[in-house]
């Protein structure tokens, strides 16, 4: 028995239940194989692919990061609040968003390694209590509006197209690339699996798995806010009280419908995305079909308990066939 | 009445592989404090097991009060009056001392409702009784190690224990408090208790008992009033094995300067003033008891625990050891006591764990070398011979012996020039201890410095070219191969023995 199997072969499932959604969106509502339709999905995936890339790092460390739709609204509201206050350089805007990002997810990452607070739970579930009021204050619980103030730039990456595809999407695409290379191809990369592993043995195997802990969580906090700058440029506004939607359960949902797991050590980013995408073609199907979105989330709900049910039952197998393999060895 | 409280006749436990007790002897008499001494695995624990309930002896009876019982769960043997305070307390320290004398044993009063008055009286005169003249009302966390004992001696007392196993009760006592525990302990012999008392230190023993028992090897070996016996008796009792040839031994060119030299180590209550030399193409062995402060000597000097005081010279040159990093970028590699815990990473594969601890050599550029880690990789499973199906299977599904070789192999991968093998050999098949005492040869061979820590005599004095003895977090004796007090006996004294 290997523990990796030869590569694609892995994704068959998700990749198989994906396929099946779609064939019964297909069915189900004409409009849904429009190529405006599709194109739709794919924009509706950036945000939540990108959120769902912090948050696997997050639990391939067998951590969680709760804030991540909090740091999104945040950011964009502290761009929202330099706006109103005159400044009007969309770069500086932007920048201000993924240091505020970063900065945040730091922090969650400082408050675990250095302060030792129990477990990420905790302080990133304050932490996003922490920003839902942030963002308020700072906008005065106002909408702010980005749209024809001279700062476009903001706009770019959640509104342009290139011949129809969202330049979100491409943008996701060379993300995932980047950080897939980045999770198996780098002794980082394999560090973080070995943290989420065993911390102790990794740290007595002189990696300081406090630092990669702290930088999980700093680029989970690094795309959420990229993701945010995405939602700015897709509604052309901030809006506070979005803090406490909860884009952290879509993200989670992505990750473990994606192969990761609680337990942490496990996880990929081509599972992520496969993850990401059944959700989207989940709500956009709904939408489609005018289910009511308390139905959505009913549903949604569902999908999660189900996905963690699955990878309690795969660890009980693989638990199971270890047993019977220490008894052969005997 | 029978003449013992407590009587075990014949008793053998077997585990699957192992027979931890074979006919063992022991009886107890009531009003006798009576002494429990063997070897690191000689089946003490096992022994208390038995008498506790825990586990079922597959032969012999378990008497108390001249009455055969068959305890099958903790439950019963406490009902027969059999009662344990071990080593590891179980306080709830944010509970009252009263609710942690009272758990799951709560006194109710009129309807449900618990009768604390009552319970508070019953607690501050058990432990009045006990001699501690104490707030029962305050949690238990606010009181120091001897008075928490004190709470599971008072837990038998009010269960009317008519035996009381402690099993190494002054490990964690400061000298005042082991004193308190003499006294309450004389004083239960005063009211008819048995106690069982188990323990490490012969003066305690010369102290405290009436009689002593020694076991060793899973066999009763004797039971003496404690006046016949003496220090050297008790020693030459606990061992007595003859050392076959298991270990095959190899020598090395010893270096002329110390690979490794460390100063007046001190860390806070667990090492005080350790000071010694490691030189390359020698096996340098720490013996002494669980607790002795050897993993913690190791750890100290790895960098994974802090230390207070102290210096740590590398080839002559002083080395600032702050964390496990700057440890094996000074060349020392510790291959820990826990594999499991602290050695691998268990879900992952072989290759991942070999390259853990030295990610530099297998990257080039900003990426892993693949091919590089294959090579590697096949050369530690050809070297070490690990039984696997290759690099891509996950370390959990190999048998204990493999896994300690993947992490020999990930030491081995980094270079290092001193290797600290901790209990390396526990757990695993005597077939793959012979190949781990191969791979010591051969870096001895190559020049290498070697420290082994080890709990088993034999090995220690099969491999070492030199042995130091702990004790109380301290060096306590010193012993070269080749000189008369190169046995196992100078060890046991200098691990034991009672001392000014």
């Amino acid at each position: 028995m290997k523990k990796r199997s030869s590569g694609l072969m892995d994704y068959a499932g998700t990749f198989g239940a994906l396929l099946i959604l779609c064939i019964i969106m297909t069915i189900a509502s004409d409009k849904f194989l429009r190529v405006n339709n599709l194109m739709n999905i794919l924009k509706q995936t950036s945000f939540n692919a990108l959120v769902a890339t912090g948050m696997l790092l997050a639990l391939i460390t067998a951590g969680i990061d709760l804030s991540v739709g909090a740091v999104a609204t945040f950011a964009g509201c502290v761009a929202g609040f330099l706006l109103s206050r005159g400044v009007n350089n969309a770069l500086i805007l932007i920048l201000v968003m993924l240091l505020t990002g970063t900065a945040i997810g730091t922090i969650n990452g400082l408050l675990l390694t250095r302060l030792h607070l129990p477990h990420p739970f905790v302080s990133t579930l304050g932490m996003k209590n922490v920003l839902w009021g942030a963002s308020l204050i700072v906008t005065n619980s106002q909408m702010i509006a980005f749209s024809n103030r001279g700062v476009d730039g903001v706009l770019t990456l959640g509104s342009a197209t290139i011949a129809g595809f969202p330049v979100s999407f491409v943008v996701v695409i060379i993300i995932y690339i980047i950080m897939h290379i980045l999770l198996t191809r780098t002794s980082l990369g394999r560090s973080i699996y070995c943290v989420g592993g065993n911390p102790e043995a990794t740290r007595l195997s002189g990696i300081n798995s406090a630092n990669v802990l702290t930088f999980c969580f700093a680029v989970s906090g690094f795309m959420a806010a990229l993701a945010g700058l995405v939602t700015i440029g897709r509604s052309g506004i901030c809006n506070g009280a979005n803090a406490i939607q909860p884009y952290d359960t879509d993200a989670i949902a992505a990750c473990i419908i994606g192969g990761a797991s609680f337990r942490g050590g496990k996880g990929t980013m081509i599972g992520t995305m496969l993850g990401a995408l059944i959700i989207s073609v989940l709500r956009n199907g709904f939408t489609l079909l005018s289910v009511d979105s308390s139905w959505q989330n009913l549903v949604l709900g569902l999908v999660i308990i189900g996905a963690v049910l699955l990878d309690v039952i795969r660890g009980r197998m693989a638990a199971n066939a270890l047993r019977k393999a220490a008894a052969a060895i005997k | 009445m029978s003449e013992y409280v407590v009587e075990l006749k014949d008793i053998t436990k077997t585990f699957p592989g192992v027979r931890a007790l074979s006919h063992m002897q022991l009886n107890v008499k009531p009003g006798e404090i009576h002494g429990l001494i063997g070897e690191n695995g000689a089946g003490k624990s096992t022994l208390i097991k038995v008498l506790t309930g825990v586990h079922e002896a597959d032969e012999g009876e378990v008497l108390v009060n001249g009455e055969v019982q068959h305890f099958k769960d903790p439950q019963e043997a406490i009902r027969a009056g059999i009662a344990c305070v071990y080593q590891e307390l179980n306080m709830e320290a944010l509970l009252s001392i009263t609710d942690n004398i009272f758990i799951n044993k709560w006194i109710k009063g009129s309807g449900a409702l618990l009768d604390y008055r009552q319970m508070h009286r019953i607690a501050k005169e058990t432990m009045l009784s006990l001699g501690q003249d104490i707030d029962v009302t305050k949690p238990a966390g606010s009181f120091g190690m001897g008075i928490q004992q004190m709470v599971e001696i008072a837990k038998a007392v009010i269960a009317n224990a008519k035996m009381i196993i402690m099993d190494e009760p002054t490990s964690s006592l400061s000298d005042n408090e082991i004193e308190q525990l003499f006294k309450t302990c004389r004083k239960l012999k005063e009211e008819g208790v048995g106690i069982l008392f188990v323990s490490h230190k012969l003066e305690e023993l010369f102290e405290l008992c009436d009689r002593v028992t020694v076991v060793r090897d899973g066999e009763y070996i004797a039971t003496k009033p404690i006046g016949e016996w003496n220090n050297d008796d008790l020693i030459s009792a606990m061992i007595g094995r003859t050392l076959e040839n298991q270990f095959p031994k190899k020598y090395g060119t010893r270096s002329e300067e110390p690979f490794l030299k460390i100063e007046n180590l001190n860390e806070l209550g667990v090492l005080r003033d350790i000071s010694f030399e490691a030189y390359g193409g020698e096996i340098l062995g720490f013996s002494g008891l669980v607790g002795a402060g050897r993993t913690e000597t190791m750890r100290a000097i790895f960098g994974a625990d802090k230390i207070d005081s102290g210096k740590i010279y590398i080839k002559g040159k002083e080395a600032h050891i702050k964390s496990p990093r700057d440890a094996i970028n000074a060349g020392i590699a510790f291959l820990t006591e826990d594999r499991k815990g602290q050695g691998l990473v268990l879900p992952e594969s072989i290759g991942l764990n070999m390259i853990l601890a030295n990610f530099k050599r297998f990257t080039s550029g900003f990426l892993l070398d693949q091919k590089k880690i294959n090579e590697a990789g096949q050369k530690n499973i050809d070297d070490l011979k690990i039984k696997a199906t290759g690099l891509d299977e996950a370390v959990q599904q190999l048998s204990g012996g493999n896994q300690q070789k993947v992490v020999i192999g990930k030491w081995v991968n980094t270079d290092a020039e001193i290797y600290i093998f901790d209990e390396s050999t526990r757990g695993i098949d005597v077939g793959a201890k012979v190949e781990v005492y191969e791979v010591m040869n051969r870096l001895v061979q190559e020049g290498k410095c070697v420290i082994m820590v080890s709990s088993e005599l034999p090995e220690i004095l099969g491999m070492s070219d030199r042995i130091i003895v702990m004790r109380d977090g301290h060096i306590t004796g010193e012993m070269k191969r080749g000189e008369d007090t190169f046995n196992e006996e100078s060890i046991m004294k200098a691990a034991w023995e009672v001392q000014s």
